[in-house]
C-alpha cells in the first residue's frame, strides 16, 4: 500500500524510504516518522484494543501521553510490550504487533465484554465472585487474569546492555519547546553550564507541530536555528531522546536517555538506554501542556483523536488520519487545527464548537453552539452525530474527529516532592503550586503561559531568574500571542458511554457511580474506578474525571481536590534502573589470594558474602562432596591442613588507648593482655546480644590486630568507628581495615608446627615454650618476607594462622603445599572448616544469629562486670537471664547413622509435638568423620543442665524425626590438649 | 445492602440506580464508648471486629484524610504467615485464617488470592534458617514446603539459574499465602463496620489527646472534642506524632518504604517471589502489573516519597533474579511511612495512660496482619486483656528483653 | 540526597550508612543507679520527630567519618552537618 494519507511538507526525509511491519503487513515510511505517523500515513487507524471491554482503538495523541496506541515492538527476546506507537521513532525493518486481542485485532473474542459492559461497571468485582469461596482462585481469577494485562513479555532474558551515569549542571532545562529553547539560549549565552533535555528525538516541542512563524522563520526553522546555536556552545549539553523522570531530593533529577531504541540493532557495546542522575544547582521545568479531551458518546473510536495531535501529524509528519476530518472543540485552538489541515488539502467536514460565539471561517463550516452526541464506525470512525444549537441533529461524514477541550499544564515534576498544583480559573486547569521542589521553577505552558510569545519570554526570564542574573534578556522574536479563549466543557450531557480514561475503560457513568457509592475523595475515585491508573497515568483523563466528580458533588474542581503525580514521568524499563548490575555483575566478586591456585586444584567454590571461597578440593575419583570433606577433616586432624582464611575481617587498632578501647568494645577484658599474646574476644551489641567474635592480638603495647567474622567485617568496623568517634572521642586510638592487605592462612593439625618451621625464618623459635598457644608475633618467612603469626585454632588442632602481604598469598600457599608434601598436607575448604568447628563446639554464623546472648552460647562468664563495655548492661535484662533460657549444647543421634538437620526443632522425649512444647532448635549439623556420627549444635532451654537427656529432633518440613541425646558441645578434645600441644 | 451476583445483575439491568453509598458520612457525636484513631486497614478492621465480634456498637473511627489512604492503600498486597518466632507465628497464622474467610465475613470481595509465596535461599546458612522457620510454621499449624533448586526451577523456569551471581539453592514455600486487593480490604472493613453502626469520620484530624489525672478522656480533633471511654491509636507511620500528644516516646522510628508497579502484562508470575540475595520481592496483580518492592530507604522520614538509589537497588535485584522482566516498564513508584519498631515486631498493648491503647510498630509487614491486628486490638479494647495470639506484643518487652527479633539485627529499626 | 560533608564537601547520600537518632551519642553511665532504665531508654525509645532531626550518618564509602546531620524529616532539607566527634565532645564525652 502506498502512503495514501501522506500530505505535503513536514519534517520527514522523503528521499529515503523505510520498510516496517505492523501485524505482519508491510508498509513504508520515512526517517522522521514515528510508528504512529507512519501508520496514519498508511491509512491504518485501528491499532489496539482497550483493557476491559476490548474496544477497538486508534491513536488519541501524538506524544508520550498516549493511552491507546500501544503495540508490542520488536521480536524474540527484544520484544517490548505496551510500547506507545507515538514515541517509537521509525527505523528500517521495524516490526510491531497489536496486543491484548485474540485471535486478531479486527476480530477480538473478548470484545464480547463490551456487550456486558452494564454488568462490568466500576467496582463490580468487589460485589461478586465470592461464592463459593474456593472458586476465586480456581475459576474467576484465572479468567480475569487472562483477560486483563496488556502486552506480553517474551519470557526470555533481556539481551541488551544498559548503563548509568552522573551529570552536573548549573541549570537543567526540562523540555525543549519554545520556553525551554529560549531558556537554554539565555543561560547558555550567559555562560552557565546548561543541560537541555527533551523526550522527543527532535528538539523544538510544539514549535515543530505548528505552521505559524517565529520571527522571520517558520516555527520549526526557528527551533532548528536555536538548536544549532546551542550545539555550538561548549557549556550547553543537548540531550534529545531523554525523559526527565523524577525530581528527587536536593536538586537531583533522574533522566533516561534512549540511546539505542531508534536503531535497528545496537552496535556492540552500545547501551540501549542510560539512566542519568543529574545533579543540579537549579532546574527549570518547560514541559509544556497536554491537550485534554471532551467526553461524549462513543468518543473512543479509531479516528477520534486530540485536535493538537492531528495538527502535529499534519504539520510535522505530513500525515492525516483521514482525508475527511471534523473538529470538536471548546476553544480557539481547535480551529487552528482545522485551518492547518485545510491548508494541507484535507477536507474539513465541519468544526463543531460548543461556544455560541465561536469564530467563523470562510474555508469550512463552523457549527457554533453545537455538540457531538454520538459517533459511528465499528473499527474506525465513519460518521459523527452532532446536535446543533437549535436542538436539531446533523450527521457529519468523516473518517477522523479532532477533539480539543483545552490544555493542562504538565505540572508532574512539580508534584514529585508532594507539592500540590493550584487551580487557575482563566485556564480552567491546574498550574504549579507554591510548594515546588527546592531549586525548581517553571516556565512556559507548564506554568500556564499558553501563547508562543509568552512561552519564549517566560523561558528567558525563568532562566535569568534561576541563575540570578540581571541585565538584558536576549531579544525575543515575534510570535503568536493571542489570548486563550475557551469555555470549560468536560463532557456532553446525557451521554451513556463516554470514555474518560480510554485505556482503562472508565466512562463518565463510572465516575458518577463512584460518587453515588460514596467513593468521593479523588483518591477513592481513582482507586474505585481505576481512572488514571493505566500506563498513561491519566495524563489525558485525570482532570476530566475530577471535573465530572466536582459537577456531581456540586463543588468546584479545586474543592474536590487533585491527585498528585508520582515518578516516573513516563514508564521506564526495569532493566534501565538496574543498569549493568545483573547476572554475574549483580555484586562485585572478591577473590581470595589463593583463588587461582585453588582453581588449579579443582576446588569447588562457594559464595560467602561477596567473596568466593574454596568449599572443598575434590580429588580424582571422589564423586560425592562428602568424600572430599571427610578426607580433608581426617587428614587435617591426622597430620596437617591449610585453609585460606583471608576473608576474616582484620582491623588494625593503634594508639596509647588501644587496649582500653578494646576493653569497651569487647565484653571480656583486654587491658591486661600482654604483648605477644592473642585473646578470643566476644563483642556484644548494645542490646546485649552477641554481635561478633574474633581475636585480638597484641603486637605491641599500642598495637592490636583484631579479627572479625567474614560476614561482619564491615559492620564491626563501622561499629568500632562509632564507638571511637561518637562515644569516646578523646581516646588516642586509630583504626584501619586491613582485610585486603594481608593474606592469611590457617595451618592446622599435629604437624602444623613442623610444616611452619620449614618456611619460617630460623631466627624465630616456634617451640611450644617459645611460642605457646595464643602467642602472636611479627616474623619473617621464606628468607625475609615480613609476616604475622598467630597461634590460634578454630579447628581444635595445634594450629596457627599466618599472614603475609596479600601479593605474596598465592606464593605462600604454593610454598606451604610444596613444603608440606612430606606430611601429606591437605588443603581444606569451608565445609571441612565447618565440620571441625562443630566437632570442637565453636559457635559460628548459625549460632551468632543476632538473637543469642553470651549466656545462650555458654560464654556468659566472659561478660566482665568489672568494667564498662558495650552491651553489658542490657545483657542482664530479666528475660535474658531466666533459668530456662536457651543454652548451647551438642546434639548426637542415638543411632550414629541417623541424619540430623539444622533447623530441626527439639521436643521432649515424650509428650506432644507442637509449638507450645518446643524446647529449642538445631543450629548446625554435620557429619563427623572423626566420630563416625552425625553431630550438631543446638540451642535448648536450660540445655546446659540437661546434658545426657534424650530428646526428639523433629523436622516436619523435611519429614524427619530422630531420637537424639544432648551432649557437651565439645565433641573433640574437650580438654584442649591438642591445641596446646 | 448485601452484595451478590444477583444484585449486580439486577442493578445492571436497572441502570445501577440502587447502589447506596458504602459508608455514611456522619458528623461526630460528643461521646463514644471507643474511639479508634486512624482509618487505615488496622483501624477499620478494629472497628469491624469491635462491632461484629465484641458487640461494641458505640464506636467511631476518626481519620485525618480519606480512609484507606495510608499504608493499606500503598503496599505490595502480600498476605502470608511464614514467621519463625513463637511470639509471631500464632498471630500471623490467626490472621491467615481470617483472610481465608474474609470475603464471606465482610460480604465484600477483597480478592484474596492464595497463589502462594516462595522465599528463595542461596546459601546453606539461609537454608538452615528457612528449615527452622518452616518447621516453626508447621508446628504452629501453618503450612510450609521446602523446595530444592530443581523443584524451584520446575515451578519458576524463568528465574536466573544459568548466570546467577548467587545461585538459587531452593526455596521455602507457603501455598496458602498470596495477595489481596489492598484498597478493597480497607473498604470492606469500613463498609461492614458502618453497617454495624460504627461512625467513620473522614477529614477529622486528631490534634490532641485530652488526658486528666492519668486518664484519657477523648480526642481533640479538627471537628471538635470527641469524648471516649477508651481511645485506641492505630496510625502506623504517624504513631510517634500521635503518641507524643500523650507525652510518650515509643520504640519506633518512621521510615519510608517505596513500592513499584509495572505496566500491565499478560500473566507471567504464578506466585509471590522473594529474592534471598538482594532486596526484591514481586507478585503480579490481577490487572497484570508486576507489584514489587525492596528495602526501606533507611533514614527517618515522614515524607511519603523516596529517592533513586533504592529504586535502582530494587530493580537490580529484580534483574539479577529474573532477567526476563527487563523490558517490562516501571509505571509508578510510591512511598509509605512505616512504623519501624526496635525489634521488627508490632505492639498491641495498653499504655501507661488509662484508657489509651496502642497498636503500631508494624514495620512494612502490616498489610498481612490487618484482620488479626484489628481482631486482637478489638479484643484488647473490649476486654482489657490481650488476645491469646497477641500476648507477646507488649510495650514493656524492650525493657524486659522479651523482644521478638525475626531478623536478629537488634535495636536498629532500619535493619528490620 | 546530598550531604555536605564538613571535610569533603557535598557527597551523595548513597556513600553513607545511616544509623539513627544522634541521641545514640549520649550513652548512659554504666555505674549510675538507674543504669538499666537509662540504657533501656537509650537503646529503645526515640523522639522520632516530624520535623528537625539530628541523626548519625557514617561515610562508609568515603573517609569513615561519623557525621551528625540535622535534617527535616518532612522535607528532607539538611540544615547542618557536623563531625560526630565534635558533637560528642560538645556534649561532654571524652574517653
Amino acid at each position: 500500500m502506498t502512503q495514501s494519507n501522506r500530505l505535503g511538507g513536514g519534517q520527514i526525509d522523503r528521499n529515503t524510504s523505510l520498510t516496517f511491519r505492523f501485524d505482519n503487513r508491510s508498509y513504508t515510511a520515512h526517517p522522521g516518522d514515528t510508528l504512529a505517523s507512519a501508520l496514519l500515513a498508511n491509512d491504518v487507524r485501528l491499532i489496539g484494543r482497550s483493557f476491559k471491554y476490548h474496544r477497538p482503538r486508534g491513536l488519541l495523541t501524538a506524544g508520550s501521553e498516549e493511552p491507546n496506541g500501544m503495540v508490542e515492538l520488536r521480536t524474540g527476546a527484544r520484544k517490548e510490550p505496551n510500547t506507545r506507537a507515538t514515541t517509537i521513532e521509525m527505523f528500517d525493518g521495524l516490526e510491531a504487533r497489536s496486543q491484548n486481542r485474540w485471535p486478531s485485532l479486527k476480530f477480538d473474542a473478548l470484545a464480547v465484554n463490551d456487550l456486558f459492559s452494564n454488568f462490568l461497571s466500576a467496582g463490580f468485582y468487589y460485589k461478586t465472585f465470592m461464592w463459593p469461596a474456593a472458586f476465586w482462585e480456581k475459576l474467576y481469577e484465572p479468567m480475569i487474569r487472562r483477560a486483563a494485562g496488556l502486552g506480553s513479555l517474551s519470557m526470555e532474558d533481556d539481551p541488551d546492555e544498559y548503563d548509568k551515569g552522573f551529570r552536573h549542571c548549573d541549570l537543567l532545562i526540562i523540555g525543549a519547546g519554545p520556553a525551554g529553547l529560549m531558556a537554554a539560549l539565555t543561560a547558555g549565552r550567559a555562560g552557565a553550564d546548561v543541560i537541555l533535555a527533551d523526550e522527543d528525538f527532535a528538539l523544538g516541542g510544539r514549535l515543530n507541530s505548528e505552521s505559524f512563524a517565529v520571527g522571520d522563520h517558520s516555527a520549526p526553522d526557528w527551533a532548528a536555528q536555536v538548536v544549532a546555536e546551542l550545539s555550538s556552545m561548549p557549556n550547553v549539553r543537548l540531550m534529545p531522546r531523554t525523559t526527565v523522570i523524577g525530581a528527587f531530593d536536593h536538586g537531583i533529577y533522574g533522566a533516561v536517555e534512549r540511546t539505542g531504541d531508534h536503531l535497528p540493532t545496537l552496535p556492540d557495546g552500545k547501551p540501549r538506554q542510560i539512566l542519568w542522575r543529574i545533579y543540579t544547582q537549579k532546574a527549570l521545568l518547560c514541559a509544556g501542556a497536554t491537550e485534554r479531551p471532551i467526553a461524549f458518546e462513543n468518543n473512543d473510536r479509531p479516528g477520534i483523536m486530540m485536535a493538537s495531535a492531528m495538527r502535529t501529524y499534519a504539520n510535522r509528519f505530513a500525515a492525516t488520519p483521514s482525508q475527511r476530518v471534523a473538529i470538536f472543540t471548546n476553544n480557539d485552538d481547535g480551529h487552528r487545527t482545522a485551518a492547518d489541515l485545510h491548508t494541507k488539502g484535507v477536507k474539513i467536514a465541519a468544526v463543531v464548537d460548543v461556544r455560541e460565539d465561536a469564530p467563523g471561517s470562510y474555508d469550512y463550516e463552523v457549527l457554533k453552539g453545537a455538540q457531538v452526541t454520538d459517533t459511528k464506525g465499528r473499527l474506525g470512525l465513519t460518521f459523527v452525530e452532532v446536535t446543533l444549537s437549535d436542538g436539531s441533529s446533523r450527521t457529519l461524514d468523516c473518517g477522523a474527529l479532532g477533539v480539543s477541550g483545552g490544555w493542562n499544564p504538565n505540572v508532574h515534576l512539580t508534584c514529585h516532592q508532594r507539592g500540590r498544583p493550584v487551580w487557575n480559573d482563566d485556564l480552567a486547569a491546574f498550574v504549579p503550586g507554591a510548594d515546588l521542589p527546592v531549586g525548581l521553577s517553571v516556565a512556559g505552558a507548564a506554568n500556564g503561559v499558553m501563547t508562543t510569545y509568552g512561552a519564549l519570554k517566560s523561558g528567558a526570564e525563568g532562566a535569568a531568574e534561576a541563575l540570578e542574573r540581571k541585565g538584558a534578556l536576549p531579544d525575543l522574536p515575534e510570535a503568536e500571542d493571542a489570548p486563550v479563549k475557551q469555555k470549560p466543557f468536560w463532557y456532553v450531557e446525557g451521554c451513556k458511554r463516554a470514555w474518560v480514561d480510554q485505556q482503562n475503560d472508565v466512562t463518565v457513568k463510572d465516575v458518577k457511580l463512584s460518587y453515588q457509592e460514596g467513593f468521593r475523595s479523588v483518591e477513592h475515585l481513582k482507586r474505585y474506578t481505576t481512572l488514571g491508573m493505566a500506563t498513561d497515568q491519566g495524563k489525558t483523563s485525570n482532570i476530566t474525571g475530577l471535573a465530572i466528580m466536582a459537577e456531581v458533588a456540586g463543588k468546584s474542581i479545586p474543592e474536590v481536590g487533585t491527585t498528585i503525580f508520582r515518578p516516573p514521568y513516563t514508564p521506564i524499563p526495569i532493566a534501565t534502573f538496574a543498569g549493568r548490575m545483573k547476572g554475574q555483575e549483580f555484586h562485585p566478586t572478591r577473590l581470595t589470594p589463593s583463588h587461582y591456585w585453588a582453581k588449579e586444584r579443582g576446588a569447588v567454590f562457594v559464595e560467602a558474602g561477596n567473596w568466593l571461597r574454596a568449599q572443598w578440593f575434590p580429588l580424582p575419583g571422589e564423586t560425592h562432596w562428602r568424600q572430599s570433606v571427610d578426607r580433608e577433616v581426617r587428614e587435617t586432624r591426622a597430620s596437617v591442613g591449610v585453609c585460606d582464611c583471608t576473608t576474616l575481617g582484620k582491623i588494625d587498632v593503634q594508639g596509647t588507648d588501644a587496649a582500653e578501647f578494646l576493653n569497651r568494645i569487647y565484653a571480656n577484658g583486654f587491658a591486661k593482655l600482654p604483648v605477644g599474646k592473642t585473646r578470643y574476644g566476644l563483642m556484644l551489641r548494645e542490646d546485649g546480644m552477641v554481635m561478633d567474635d574474633g581475636t585480638a592480638a597484641r603486637m605491641a603495647e599500642d598495637h592490636f590486630v583484631v579479627t572479625t567474622t567474614t560476614a561482619n567485617a564491615v559492620s564491626v568496623y563501622r561499629h568500632m568507628e562509632f564507638v571511637r568517634q561518637c562515644l569516646y572521642p578523646d581516646m588516642d586510638v586509630q583504626l584501619i581495615s586491613t582485610t585486603e592487605a594481608w593474606a592469611q592462612f590457617a595451618v592446622a593439625g599435629p604437624n602444623a608446627r613442623k610444616l611452619l618451621q620449614k618456611i619460617v625464618d630460623p631466627e624465630f623459635d616456634l617451640s611450644n615454650e617459645a611460642f605457646p598457644f595464643m602467642a602472636c608475633g611479627n616474623i619473617t618467612v621464606c628468607g625475609g618476607l615480613r609476616a604475622r603469626l598467630f597461634r590460634i585454632s578454630f579447628s581444635g588442632e595445634l594450629a596457627y594462622e599466618i599472614a603475609v602481604p596479600s601479593r605474596y598469598g598465592d606464593a605462600l600457599m604454593r610454598r606451604l603445599m610444596a613444603e608440606g608434601e612430606e606430611f601429606n598436607v591437605v588443603p581444606y575448604g569451608t565445609e571441612a572448616l565447618g565440620v571441625m568447628r562443630v566437632e570442637k563446639g565453636h559457635a559460628a554464623g548459625n549460632e551468632l544469629n543476632g538473637t543469642t546472648t553470651a549466656l545462650n552460647l555458654g560464654l556468659g562468664k566472659m561478660v566482665s562486670k568489672k568494667k564498662d563495655s558495650i552491651g553489658s548492661v542490657l545483657s542482664e535484662r530479666e528475660a535474658l537471664v531466666e533459668p530456662d533460657v536457651l543454652r548451647l549444647v551438642g546434639i548426637k543421634p542415638v543411632q550414629p547413622e541417623d541424619k540430623i538437620t539444622a533447623g530441626g526443632h527439639l521436643m521432649n522425649a515424650d509428650g506432644p509435638v507442637d509449638a507450645a512444647n518446643d524446647q529449642g532448635y538445631v543450629t548446625s549439623a554435620v557429619y563427623s568423620p572423626i566420630l563416625n556420627s552425625n553431630i550438631g549444635l543446638g540451642l535448648v532451654k536450660n540445655g546446659a543442665e540437661r546434658l545426657g537427656e534424650k530428646m526428639r529432633l523433629v523436622s516436619p518440613l523435611t519429614d524427619l524425626t530422630v531420637e537424639v541425646e544432648l551432649v557437651s558441645a565439645h565433641f573433640v578434645d574437650p580438654e584442649g590438649e591438642r591445641l596446646r600441644a | 445492602m448485601r452484595y451478590s451476583g444477583f444484585r449486580v445483575i439486577k442493578e445492571a439491568l436497572t441502570g445501577h440506580k440502587g447502589w447506596k453509598p458504602v459508608w455514611r458520612e456522619p458528623e461526630p457525636k460528643p461521646h463514644y464508648d471507643i474511639v479508634v484513631i486512624g482509618g487505615g486497614g488496622h483501624g477499620l478492621a478494629t472497628a469491624h471486629y469491635l462491632s461484629k465480634v465484641y458487640g461494641q456498637r458505640n464506636v467511631a473511627v476518626v481519620e485525618k484524610g480519606w480512609i484507606g489512604g495510608g499504608n493499606v492503600g500503598r503496599n505490595t498486597t502480600i498476605v502470608r504467615s511464614n514467621y519463625m518466632l513463637d511470639g509471631n507465628e500464632p498471630f500471623y497464622e490467626f490472621s491467615m485464617k481470617l483472610w481465608e474467610g474474609l470475603e464471606q465475613d465482610l460480604n465484600y470481595n477483597a480478592m484474596m488470592s492464595q497463589r502462594g509465596i516462595i522465599n528463595l535461599f542461596h546459601t546453606d546458612g539461609q537454608r538452615d534458617a528457612y528449615i527452622r522457620r518452616g518447621n516453626a510454621m508447621i508446628l504452629n499449624g501453618a503450612d510450609a514446603e521446602l523446595l530444592d533448586a530443581d523443584q524451584v526451577r520446575n515451578e519458576h523456569p524463568y528465574l536466573n539459574f544459568d548466570d546467577a551471581r548467587f545461585p538459587i539453592k531452593g526455596g521455602l514455600v507457603q501455598r496458602r499465602a498470596g495477595t489481596a486487593r489492598h484498597d478493597a480490604v480497607a473498604w470492606g472493613f469500613a463498609r461492614s463496620a458502618d453497617m454495624y453502626g460504627v461512625d467513620i469520620i473522614q477529614n477529622c484530624e486528631v490534634t490532641g489527646l485530652r488526658i486528666e489525672s492519668g486518664k484519657c478522656l477523648g480526642v481533640e480533633t479538627t471537628k471538635g472534642f470527641i469524648g471516649a471511654n477508651k481511645v485506641g491509636c492505630a496510625v502506623a507511620g504517624s504513631s510517634g506524632r500521635v503518641m507524643s500528644m500523650a507525652g510518650m516516646r515509643l520504640p519506633i522510628e518512621s521510615h519510608v518504604l517505596q513500592a513499584f508497579v509495572s505496566e500491565g502484562l499478560k500473566p507471567v508470575l504464578p506466585s509471590v517471589i522473594t529474592y534471598g540475595a538482594g532486596h526484591f520481592y514481586v507478585s503480579q496483580s490481577d490487572k497484570g502489573g508486576l507489584v514489587f518492592g525492596g528495602d526501606i530507604d533507611g533514614y527517618n522520614t515522614y515524607a511519603q516519597r523516596g529517592n533513586l538509589p533504592v529504586v535502582e537497588d530494587v530493580c537490580e535485584g529484580g534483574m539479577a533474579l529474573m532477567p526476563m522482566i527487563g523490558r517490562a516498564r516501571l509505571l509508578r513508584m510510591w512511598g509509605g511511612v512505616m512504623d519501624m519498631s526496635m525489634d521488627g515486631s508490632p505492639i498491641i498493648d495498653r499504655t501507661p495512660v488509662e484508657g489509651l491503647y496502642f497498636n503500631g510498630g508494624w514495620c512494612y509487614g502490616g498489610f498481612k496482619a490487618t484482620p488479626a491486628s484489628g481482631h486482637c486490638f478489638a479484643h484488647l479494647l473490649a476486654r482489657d486483656e490481650p488476645h491469646p495470639v497477641a500476648t507477646a506484643y507488649r510495650l514493656d518487652r524492650f525493657r524486659t528483653g522479651r523482644t521478638i527479633d525475626e531478623k536478629g539485627v537488634g535495636n536498629q529499626p532500619n535493619l528490620h | 540526597m546530598i550531604i555536605n560533608h564538613p571535610l569533603l564537601g557535598p557527597r551523595d547520600a548513597s556513600e553513607f550508612t545511616y544509623l539513627g537518632d544522634a541521641s545514640l551519642i549520649d550513652r548512659p553511665d554504666w555505674q549510675a543507679e538507674n543504669a538499666s532504665e537509662a540504657f533501656y531508654e537509650y537503646g529503645y525509645l526515640r523522639d522520632n520527630p516530624a520535623g528537625e532531626h539530628q541523626e548519625l550518618w557514617y561515610h562508609e564509602a568515603g573517609d569513615r567519618s561519623w557525621l551528625v546531620v540535622t535534617r527535616n524529616t518532612l522535607t528532607h532539607e539538611i540544615s547542618k552537618v557536623e563531625l560526630a566527634r565534635d558533637v560528642a565532645r560538645a556534649r561532654g564525652r571524652s574517653k
